[in-house]
This record gives structure tokens, C-alpha cells and sequence, in this order.
């Protein structure tokens, strides 16, 4: 083995320097996410409310959580963002990445236009939509009764809270976009002009390369957003704490509620792996079904 | 002889009935997307009985400028302001060494277990942030790292991301391997490769990466909520909710100091915009 590294001095060389350049991701990945995962699966087995230690109680947090009916609100309440809002929150993306990617004057200013929105700080902006649902003063129930519909009590609502929170996230498509608009730049024309000559109008085009050559982006956004999703929190902590009636007690909520204001690390940690669990289920069924529908070039198909 | 009109999707310019079209439609949706905007800047300049009139009234008359100097100076929002600055400088310095560090790493050198080290970087893209929060949270609180900045910026010198590693890697694939093998040649070795050729000829994904790290920081909310209690260590993410209670809210402060906060992000947006752009489309994420 010895003899091998000095015969080849250059190779070893490169192991070596390959190793210290990684160093600092191999030491944050055990530190961060190998070190932390174990530590909270095995957390979840606990009873641990930080001043008093921790004691062993083997699988107790999770039939208490099976049995709690918060959990299962906060899980449906998610759910529902998540298999509402995600859909339509890409497909507006992709709407938005297609309109950006037309050759009209002025489409670097609003690409501009449809990303602020996205970078507004979450604080801020969450403020400001509980202003925009206000039913007195708000611009929502403004712009209804502009149309001459009835003014409706948004946040106030148990029945339409969840959708507030869906249409406010409509405002943040801009980092969607900016990606997908990446992937239709990468399109080569050649395709569009040999469709065209082939006869093919707008739609044949868009469903027979527009789609095709974009799905690995829209698969990528796609996973993302919905691991995204089953996390959202900070608007909902910050506008309607729950509320109403917990029509807005999502998941994350329910576990920052669990450590950081009951401190009970090892019921908490249980959420955190059952929430895990359910995304990496998703996630793989995702990528079953990915076959089907996302193509990547170079790679042939039977 | 066969004319090919450009007027495809992407190429060539549209028949000018349809630009007109497409002008209405995307300057109608860009009022949509810029309302929320202009309100908060709006109200950042309203006197506080002015706020909710109706209809709304979208020019502010008079012009209340005292309302930022007031923000600025009611709660110790300069401070607040530093303080994300630091934090902000810090964790995306240390994303972009330690980032393109392992991205090097995983783009141009060969070494045992490569292969299976990147599909780990990948797979921790896909892992949910809460499952490693509480054993964190509990890390930093033994080492005694509460009210101190060291948990938003530490973690960001250990390998800035999955997310940016991917990027990084993805762009220094496309940099000519002449390049390193020429500067072989002449005796440079991996880190004088890493320092003089690559990473000054990746400054479009640089760019991006300091975006993206740059606005997730500034806005970041979570983890000063965990880690900042002492309110002179607060970011400003945190110090906006101070404008507002259970009760009542100073809505022109709070819109003024948000106006602040926003502001720096808008301006690097701008003038960042075609390395950004570019950055994305370079890396390959958008799947070529």
C-alpha cells in the first residue's frame, strides 16, 4: 500500500489535497446533520425537558403523539398547504418563467418586478398581508367589493385561512421563476424552428419540447418546494399564531410550540422524525414517478 | 424557398399586436405583484392618522419623512441593522470559501469515495432542516453560543450549503481542464489551481452564490428567533416584530424600518441582476 503511494507520489498527492479541500463540509455534515440526526432520533426516546435530564422512555412520545389530536390538525393542516399550494404555486411559476422568457421590450425590468416580491424581508411582508386581509381596511376585501363581491373575513376565517396563506405565497414564485426561466434559456431553437417547419402550432410545441426539455428544472423545483412546504412556519407564526381555531397550526408551528415554549425536547424530536419520515416517503414517490414524466437528454428510453 | 418566421417562444421579436398584448397582461400582473411594495413604501411615509383611509390612498399627502428617523431611533434599529450586517458579512464569506472548497474538490480532483461523498451532498438538499434543529439548538446552548452570533455563522464555515456546493460544482465543470493542466505544467499545485484559475473564472456563480446566501441571511428569521434573546444582539428580521404587539401596531414605523431593511437587498438585486441570472443558467440546475 505504502509502496504503491510512493511509486505515485501525484496521485497521493490528490487524494490527499481532494480530502482537505472537503474538510470543512465532511466536518459540518457530521457536526450538522449526521451528529444531529442520531441525536434526535435517539432524543425522541426520551423524556427531556432540558433542566431536568433526560430519561429513557423508550417509544411513549410516539404513541402520545399517535394519539394526539394536534398532531393530526397540524399534519392536516399542512397537507393541505402543501398539496393545494404547491401545484399551483409552480404552475404560476412557470407561467410567469415563460412570460419572462418573450422577446418584448422591457422584460429585464419586469423579470425585476415579479422576483422583488421574493426577496421582501418575511417579517415585513407577513405584516403587510395581515394589513392586505384586514376586513375593514385591507386591499383584499378592497379589490372585492371594487368587483362588487362581498367582503369576506380572511384571516378571521377558519374555512379560508389556509387559502390566505396559499394566495400570499403566489406573492414569492420569483426564485421558482428565475430557475425555470434558466431552463427554458437553455432550449436550443433549433428545436422550436424544426417543429415549425414540421408544422407543429403553439401548444404541439410547448407540450412536445417546451415540457419534455424543462422537466428536469420543474422536477427539481418541484421536490424542493414540497419539502419547503411541509416546513412553512415563520407566516404563520408571525400572523395568525395558529389561529383561527388552529385552522393554521401547521406542523412546524406545532414543533416549535413543543421545544421552544414547552420545552419538551423528546416530544418534539418524535414530531421532527415523523415529519422526516412523511417527506422522505414523498420525496421517494416522487422520484418513482419521476421516470415517467421527466426527461433528461442523453438518456435513452425503451 | 422556406422562410422561417422567428417568432417562436424565446426567439425573434412578436407581430406587434401581440406585444401590445402581452405589454397590458404582464404590466396589469406586475401592479399585482408590486401592490404590497408600494404600500409598504407608501405607509412608510403616511402620518399615522392617513393609514387607513378609504379607499386606500396610495400617495401620501403630507409626506411624513420624520417617520424614519423616528424608526430608526425608537427601538435601537441601527443597531439591529449592524448587528444583520455582521452576521450577513460572516456566514456568506465563510459559504463562499468553504463552498468552493469542497465544490473543487468534487469537480477536479480524484480521490477515494468521491462519488458517494457527493450523492451525501445531494441527499442533504432534500433533508428538512427541523430533524436537526433541537440536538443543534442544544449543541450551541452547551457550548454556551445563546445571545452570541457563532450559531448563525459558524455552520456556514463548515461547507456553506449543499445547495451552493452543487452550484459551484456544477460551473467549475464548465471551465476548460486545459486550463488546470497547462498551470500543472508549469509546477502550480491544487490550491494555487483552486486560488488563480478557477476560482477567479467562476465570478458569475460566485456572484449568485453571494446573492442568494446575502438575501437568505438578511431576512433569515428562525435562527435569531432561537439563538437571540438579548435584544442588542437582535437582527433586524426580529427587531420588525418590535413594531408591532397583540394590540396595536406602528404601522408607518414598521413600514419605514422595513423600507430600510429592503432597500439594500433591491439595490444589489439590480445591480447584480445579469450575474445572477447568468449564475443560475451556467450551473446546470435547470437540468443541462
Amino acid at each position: 500500500m505504502i509502496r504503491k503511494w510512493i511509486g505515485r507520489p501525484l496521485l497521493w498527492q490528490e487524494y490527499r489535497d481532494g480530502y482537505i479541500f472537503i474538510l470543512p463540509w465532511l466536518l459540518g455534515f457530521l457536526i450538522f446533520v449526521a451528529g444531529p440526526m442520531i441525536a434526535s432520533l435517539l432524543i425522541s426516546f426520551t423524556r427531556w425537558e432540558i433542566v431536568t435530564p433526560a430519561r429513557w422512555v423508550g417509544l411513549e412520545q410516539y404513541t402520545k403523539l399517535f394519539a394526539d389530536d394536534r398532531f393530526y390538525l397540524s399534519l392536516y393542516n399542512t397537507a393541505y398547504y402543501v398539496f393545494l399550494g404547491v401545484p399551483l404555486h409552480l404552475l404560476l411559476a412557470l407561467l410567469a418563467a415563460m412570460a419572462m422568457n418573450l422577446n418584448i421590450r422591457g422584460i429585464r425590468f419586469y423579470r425585476t418586478v415579479y422576483f422583488l416580491p421574493s426577496i421582501t424581508p418575511v417579517v415585513a411582508s407577513s405584516l403587510l398581508w395581515l394589513w392586505i386581509f384586514n376586513p375593514e381596511f385591507g386591499l383584499a376585501n378592497s379589490a372585492l367589493s371594487a368587483l362588487g363581491l362581498p367582503r369576506l373575513f380572511w384571516l378571521q376565517d377558519p374555512r379560508l385561512a389556509k387559502a390566505a396563506f396559499i394566495i400570499m405565497s403566489f406573492w414569492n414564485i420569483g426564485g421558482q421563476m428565475v430557475i425555470l426561466l434558466a431552463g427554458l434559456k437553455g432550449i436550443p431553437p433549433a428545436l422550436y424552428e424544426a417543429a415549425h417547419i414540421d408544422g407543429a402550432g403553439a401548444w404541439a410545441s410547448f407540450r412536445n419540447i417546451t415540457l419534455p426539455m424543462l422537466s428536469p428544472a420543474i422536477f427539481f423545483n418541484l421536490i424542493l418546494a414540497i419539502i419547503g412546504a411541509f416546513q412553512v412556519f415563520t407566516q404563520a407564526y408571525i400572523i395568525t399564531q395558529g389561529g383561527p381555531e388552529n385552522a393554521t397550526l401547521f406542523y412546524v408551528l406545532y414543533l416549535y410550540r413543543a421545544a421552544f415554549e414547552n420545552f419538551r425536547m423528546g416530544y418534539a424530536s418524535a414530531l421532527a422524525w415523523v415529519l422526516f419520515i412523511i417527506i422522505l416517503i414523498f420525496t421517494y414517490i416522487q422520484f418513482k414517478l419521476s421516470d415517467r414524466w421527466v426527461f433528461y437528454e442523453g438518456e435513452v428510453k425503451e | 424557398m422556406i422562410t422561417i418566421r422567428r417568432n417562436r417562444i424565446g426567439t425573434g421579436h412578436l407581430p406587434v399586436w401581440q406585444e401590445l398584448l402581452w405589454q397590458l397582461l404582464l404590466a396589469a400582473i406586475g401592479i399585482v405583484m408590486l401592490a404590497p411594495l408600494a404600500w409598504l413604501i407608501s405607509t412608510s411615509l403616511k402620518e399615522p392618522g392617513a393609514i387607513f383611509k378609504l379607499p386606500p390612498v396610495w400617495i401620501p399627502n403630507p409626506v411624513r419623512l420624520a417617520n424614519y428617523p423616528e424608526a430608526l431611533t425608537s427601538l435601537p434599529f441601527i443597531r439591529f441593522f449592524f448587528n444583520t450586517l455582521t452576521i450577513t458579512f460572516w456566514a456568506t464569506l465563510g459559504t463562499l470559501v468553504t463552498a468552493s472548497m469542497a465544490a473543487y474538490a468534487f469537480a477536479r480532483l480524484r480521490f477515494p469515495g468521491r462519488g458517494f461523498l457527493f450523492a451525501l451532498v445531494l441527499s442533504t438538499l432534500m433533508l428538512p432542516s427541523v430533524v436537526t434543529l433541537i440536538p443543534t439548538f442544544i449543541l450551541f446552548r452547551n457550548l454556551h453560543w445563546i445571545d452570541t452570533y457563532l450559531p448563525l455563522i459558524v455552520p456556514f464555515w463548515l461547507g456553506g450549503g449543499a445547495f451552493n456546493i452543487f452550484l459551484l460544482r456544477q460551473f467549475f465543470l464548465t471551465i476548460p481542464l486545459e486550463l488546470d493542466e497547462a498551470a500543472r505544467i508549469d509546477g502550480a499545485s491544487n490550491y494555487r489551481i483552486y486560488a488563480q484559475i478557477i476560482l477567479p473564472l467562476a465570478q458569475p456563480a460566485l456572484a449568485t452564490v453571494s446573492i442568494f446566501s446575502i438575501i437568505a441571511h438578511w431576512n433569515e428569521f428562525v435562527l435569531p428567533l432561537i439563538y437571540l434573546h438579548d435584544m442588542n444582539k437582535w437582527t433586524m428580521a426580529i427587531g420588525l416584530q418590535g413594531f408591532s404587539d397583540l394590540y396595536s401596531t406602528q404601522w408607518n414605523l414598521l413600514m419605514a424600518a422595513s423600507t430600510v431593511m429592503l432597500l439594500p437587498l433591491i439595490i444589489l438585486f439590480f445591480s447584480a441582476q445579469r450575474y445572477y441570472l447568468e449564475g443560475i443558467q451556467m450551473s446546470g440546475i435547470a437540468g443541462r
